[in-house]
């Protein structure tokens, strides 16, 4: 033996075991090591280069969105006596009251207050809402209008932005003065959890677009979810295997593909034209986001289901149970957390969806939030896309605030998703 | 009965088969092999495995065959195709209700698809199409009228993989019961639990853990599980494809202690690549070959005195 393995290295008079030592082996196992090596650090650097972008995306945006949540007051003196108001402390009662003060020339009064306190350049400074706020005091307070008061009402989205970035030279010498007097404060924004869309940028609110999103995603979750398991049920445990469902197989993988955009033109045509279902509603929009999730759904669920290991069905089927209950007991149980994986997937794409939803007519300007799935509305991506926009500067943080809250409403749907799969979750 | 006698491939009781075993192997590799090979006579009179000493064929049941004795269910010309390609052909089989009948065969060979026949398991494999009648109690089974829910709690099975479900041990066994409607009430429930595990031999063991999830069992307690989890549905036949292929020695012999005990309560048939656990638990053995039935009849003739070349070739070890 030792003779054969000597000639195999003519020369050296070694074995063949020997030559694991030889130069070119100790080469080659080098190469090899540092091609480990090599790749080990591309995959870290891949790593670290999203860690990066995703740090910067959300720098970017918390540092620009962070100013939408808060907004400047100042302190208004008024002399109502002086006022104009022509309105009666003793008639304000009953349910007309908030009427009655909301016709009076609010607006006017502030007007002419804050020109007698800051100069005739200070007569627009305040915001829409600084009326609202102040008819509201009225109602609560009618004594108020004996005499005279310091109210802390939101400046206008110029005086906005110019307190907070940079603004014209009229709102910058406007900010300086208030500065000076101690009468500017930055304080939270309510009105941007609790309002909807405005045409003043210090007025905008996202609640509309959130309860518009809600009940969108509601329909879409409803119809997607029930529909889109029970077909990959189908398809997986009863369909005949025949060129009908290997063709019904095949289009459904591609639908997934389709860009969603096609989705909307679809339900602009079946939804709105042919059925005549209102414009601008969750309930045309969740309807056209199903059809959008539903084969993110079915793709998912079939995998799913395929994946449940054959012994368990010949287990069912051994103590005799039938198909359906196979499927009912067994199959979906077990094949459940793999389908919640697929459906909020699917989900978390259809709550980022812009497109299809602009061409049902969700773009709208929508000032009230939605009452019922069949109410205009808009979504939190169509606001932001919306918000993106405008020309106003003030709309910028806003959008940037907006995003926040969207990927807030994201992280809080996929939690729940997250903790229901692991309940169902169980091991075999 | 004793069962530790009739247990002999504990590694530490090295009694009969063992030594059959030993004997068998001395056989093929002996210069009596070659001679076997010469002389059919020698060949029918080679000892292979040592029948005479194992308890399962000293019954009495075994002394008549066949004869004026209703089988419980009886193949008669049963092939299988998958496709276009024959994987079983013309397999008649009588099983009798106090009798343990084993199917014996190389890999391949088509006794597991001819087990998955009795209880219409092959069904569930689109491209299987089976040929020839089985008659469960004289009712032909292949038939469209037969109820494959019925019957597959008529006729349980077990499988080589222990599989219980990944739910308690409880509702493991309580499933059948339960889809069946045959408990009436959670005492009933809890009654027929009780009673498939005392049977299965596993009641001492999980008695207190009822509600543990099966699936945390041991291999052979999960086997043991799955048996009770058949006999609480109350069937008439049980089929075992390969019970103990994945299972440790001991285990085995817990599961084949615990088939000696089953025995005459129900009609059972045992798919096996084991030819000495053939002869422990069998009294009956069938040997397929390459799709075809080769032989089949008392266990204690097939092991000693086999009718075809290659049935001794296969029990010999020549092949297989």
């Amino acid at each position: 033996m030792t003779d054969v393995r000597a000639d195999a290295v003519p020369g050296t008079g070694s074995t063949a075991a020997s030559r694991w030592t030889a130069d070119a082996m100790q080469r080659r196992l080098r190469r090899r090591y540092a091609f480990e090596r090599g790749f080990k650090l591309t995959g870290l650097a891949a790593i670290c280069l999203s860690i990066l972008f995703l740090a910067f995306l959300l720098w970017n945006m918390g540092s620009q969105g962070i100013g939408g949540f808060t907004q400047y007051q100042a302190a208004l003196p008024i002399d109502f006596t002086k006022s104009d108001l022509f309105l009666d402390p003793a008639a304000l009662r009953g349910p007309d009251a908030e009427q009655t003060v909301a016709n009076a020339d609010l607006s006017g009064a502030i007007s002419k207050a804050a020109t007698t306190a800051y100069g005739p350049e200070a007569a627009e400074m305040f915001s829409d809402g600084a009326t609202t706020l102040l008819t509201k005091e009225i109602v609560r307070n009618p004594s108020i209008l004996n005499g005279q008061a310091t109210l802390w009402l939101p400046v206008g989205g110029k005086i906005d932005t110019a307190a907070k970035h940079q603004g014209d030279a009229a709102s910058e010498r406007i900010v300086a003065a208030l500065k000076q007097k101690h009468a500017l404060r930055r304080a939270f924004n309510a009105q941007f959890l609790k309002g909807s869309d405005a045409t003043d940028p210090s007025a905008v609110g996202v609640w509309g677009a959130l309860k518009g999103t809600f009940y969108t995603i509601l329909v879409t979750i409803l119809l997607a979810f029930p529909i889109g398991v029970l077909a990959s049920v189908y398809l997986e445990e009863f369909a005949p295997k025949s060129w009908l469902s290997d063709a019904i197989e095949v289009s459904i993988n591609n639908l997934a593909a389709v860009p969603s955009i096609i989705f909307g033109l679809l339900g602009l045509a079946v939804f709105l034209d042919v059925m005549n279902l209102p414009r601008s509603a969750p309930l045309v929009g969740g309807m056209t986001l199903a059809l959008m999730t539903f084969p993110v759904i079915v793709i998912a669920g079939r995998n799913a289901i395929k994946s449940v290991p054959p012994s368990i069905r010949e287990a069912a089927l051994g103590v005799g149970a039938s198909k359906l209950q196979v499927t009912f007991h067994h199959v979906l149980p077990l094949a459940l957390p793999g389908i919640l994986t697929g459906t909020i997937i699917g989900v978390a794409r259809a709550l980022g969806e812009t497109a299809p939803l602009l061409l049902i007519g969700m773009r709208a300007f929508v000032a009230a939030p939605p009452n019922g799935i069949s109410d205009p509305a808009t979504v939190l991506p169509v606001q932001i896309f919306l918000w993106s926009d405008e020309v106003d500067r003030s709309f910028v943080e806003k959008t940037s605030a907006a995003i926040i809250v969207l990927l807030l409403f994201m992280l809080l749907m996929n939690g729940l998703a997250i903790y229901l799969r692991n309940r169902f979750e169980r091991r075999w | 009965m004793d069962m530790k006698e009739k247990m002999p491939l504990t590694p530490t009781t090295p009694v009969p088969t063992n030594s059959a075993a030993i004997e068998a192997d001395a056989n093929r590799k002996g210069p009596a092999t070659v001679k076997d090979e010469t002389t059919g006579e020698a060949e029918a009179a080679a000892p292979t495995i040592d029948v005479s000493q194992l308890d399962n064929l000293k019954d009495s049941s075994d002394a008549a065959i066949d004869t004026g004795r209703e089988p419980k269910m009886c193949a008669d010309k049963v092939g299988v195709f998958y496709g276009d390609k024959q994987a079983l052909k013309d397999v008649s089989i009588k099983i009798y209700d106090d009798l343990v009948t084993a199917f014996i065969g190389p890999s391949g060979c088509g006794k597991s698809t001819f087990l998955r026949c009795l209880n219409r398991m092959n069904d569930t494999i689109p491209s299987a199409r089976v040929v020839g009648t089985i008659d469960l109690d004289g009712e032909d089974i292949t038939s469209s009228a037969m109820d494959v829910v019925q019957l597959r709690a008529r006729v349980g099975m077990v499988f080589q993989k222990p599989n219980p479900f990944p739910k308690s041990i409880f509702d493991n066994i309580a499933y059948g019961p339960k889809i069946h409607g045959i408990a009436h009430s959670k005492a009933d429930l809890e009654q027929i639990v009780e009673t498939s595990l005392k049977r299965a031999g596993l009641w001492d063991e999980v008695k207190d853990r009822l509600q543990e999830s099966g699936t945390a069992l041991s291999g052979g307690q999960q086997q043991r599980l799955c048996i009770a989890r058949a006999i609480a549905v109350d069937p008439e036949v049980i089929l075992m494809d390969e019970p103990c292929s994945a299972l440790d020695p001991i285990a085995t012999a817990k599961i084949e202690e615990l088939i000696h005990e089953l025995r005459g309560r129900y009609a059972i048939a045992i798919v096996t690549h084991n030819m000495q656990q053939a002869a422990r638990v069998s009294q009956r053995t069938a040997f397929f070959h390459l799709g075809e039935l080769v032989e089949y009849g008392k266990t204690s003739e097939i092991f000693t005195n086999p009718h075809e070349q290659r049935t001794q070739d296969y029990i010999t070890g020549r092949y297989g």
